[in-house]
């Protein structure tokens, strides 16, 4: 009955694509969308939840891809930065808003930024500045100083457009 | 691969669970997984078995019985905030909560792994402590009951034996009083508290009949200000109750670690009893 090397069967859909692999029980989401799927649009900062790069969607839903097991996005349908633009490429008014505001120089902080705030956009679609800023406090990003991310994401959201119209 | 080798088992109801605990030796209980993974990925813990209990879906849920709200062990944290029965009766749990982490942290962090986590300055078991909380443990012959203040038995330790698993967090209704509010200080929003403060009031007119205090951060566990509590009954709910009390309350004994004496904690211990006092006074009079 005891499995003596510790793997587990799973399926599920990354970006939309159905997945099947054995997985060792101690790989952990991140290193499994890097290392078997080769999607290393994830980025591994940290590994105990404190910098957010690693964030991706699971059922929606954005979380640290480092704090949860492969084995337990069996049937789960989980959503990287590969996954955020249209399949012909076109950027995602958030990706394409990051462009129009530099909202990136190194890149690492990136995939958890768009990830992140995709959700938090879906879920508050005309959110205020402080409501952004406090939706990316778990991103941390060396380079930009922040103030670009907001802008991005205010502009995605449509606020930007508003404000400039008064 | 950061976490060493242990085999995953994810049982889906209570009773299996139970099974796996009576059966295997140095098994961890893995809730949400935000503190515990990371634990495992520094190999701080290293269990040969790793019990999941995200599949078990009798331990996530809240439920109101005449007396109590009933908080399954599992309920995401990001859940409470919308419970009605939850944050209708308990207002401070969706306070607190809004401190834990970051919303990518509260989609999977749970409200029975921060109880048994027990980080000395974590929020939601300091609301345990001020909302005299039961945790409610099964073990191997059936369920017994742990009140709050008899949870934490050392530094990050749980009452909780290897073979106990926490069910629910009971809060009885009699604890919710009217006003209520959480107030800390971190130095960066989500960070970990330096203190914390729950306090919860009610009023008969402009005198205090009820106080509930609980301080987060200044020990290894939660403490109730019940000498503090004791002394605002019966004063006017206004400024210079409040600064006495703040007063006393910066004569609490405080922890020193390598980034904030306990001079310091002691002093915003102060400020934030001040502080929360005052919004849970002004909330008490919204709600009359
Ligand atoms: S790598 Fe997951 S939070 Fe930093
Ligand atoms: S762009 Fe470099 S860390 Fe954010």
């Amino acid at each position: 009955m005891e499995n003596p090397r510790h793997t587990h069967r799973i399926a599920l859909t990354v970006n939309g694509a159905p997945v099947e692999a054995e997985v060792e029980d101690r790989l952990h989401l991140g290193d499994f969308l890097r290392r078997e799927l080769s999607l290393t649009g994830t980025h591994l900062g940290c590994e105990h939840g404190v910098c957010g790069a690693c964030t991706v969607m699971v059922d929606g839903q954005a979380v640290r891809s480092c704090l949860m097991l492969a084995v337990q996005a069996r049937g789960r349908a989980v959503t990287t930065v590969e996954g955020l633009a249209a399949d012909d490429g076109t950027l995602s008014p958030l990706q394409e808003a990051f462009r129009e505001h530099h909202a990136l120089q190194c890149g690492f902080c990136t995939p958890g930024m768009l990830t992140s705030l995709t959700a938090f956009l879906r879920d508050n679609p005309a959110p205020t500045d402080r409501e952004v800023r406090e939706a990316i406090s778990g991103n941390i990003c060396r380079c930009t100083g922040y103030q670009p991310i907001v802008a991005a994401a205010l502009a995605a959201a449509g606020a930007k457009a508003a404000e400039e119209e008064n | 691969m950061k976490p060493a080798p242990f085999a995953y088992h994810d049982p889906s109801t209570v009773d299996e669970l139970m099974g796996l605990l009576a059966e295997r030796e140095n098994a961890r209980l893995l809730a949400g997984g935000q503190s515990l993974m990371p634990m495992l990925n520094m190999r701080y813990a290293m269990p040969d078995h790793l019990i999941d209990l995200n599949g078990i879906g009798d331990l996530a849920g809240v439920a109101e019985t005449g007396e109590a709200v009933e908080i399954g062990a599992m309920t995401r944290q990001r859940d409470l905030p919308g419970s009605r029965p939850a944050a209708g009766r308990f207002p401070i749990l969706a306070e607190a909560l809004a401190h834990v982490g970051h919303f990518q942290t509260r989609n999977r962090g749970t409200v029975g792994g921060s109880l048994c986590h027990l980080d000395p300055s974590a929020e939601l078991p300091c609301v345990a402590a001020a909302t005299d909380a039961v945790l409610v443990v099964r073990g191997q012959d059936g369920e017994r009951e742990v009140a709050m203040a008899d949870w934490p038995t050392a530094y990050m330790t749980p009452n909780l034996a290897a073979d106990e698993a926490l069910v629910r967090i009971r809060l009885p209704r009699s604890a919710a009083l009217d006003g209520q509010a959480f107030a800390e200080f971190a130095r960066r929003h989500g960070d970990f508290a330096i203190v914390g403060v729950a306090a919860m009031l009610s009023l008969d007119g402009d005198t205090i009949r009820r106080a509930s205090l609980a301080v987060a951060g200044v020990g290894p566990q939660p403490v109730r200000l019940a000498e503090i509590e004791a002394a605002l009954a019966g004063e006017q709910a206004n400024e210079a109750t409040f600064k006495a009390a703040s007063g006393e309350a910066r004569g609490i004994e405080a922890m020193s670690d390598a980034y904030v004496s306990g001079k310091y904690r002691r002093r915003l211990t102060g400020v934030l009893v001040e502080r929360a006092l005052a919004k849970a006074a002004e909330r008490a009079r919204e709600a009359a």
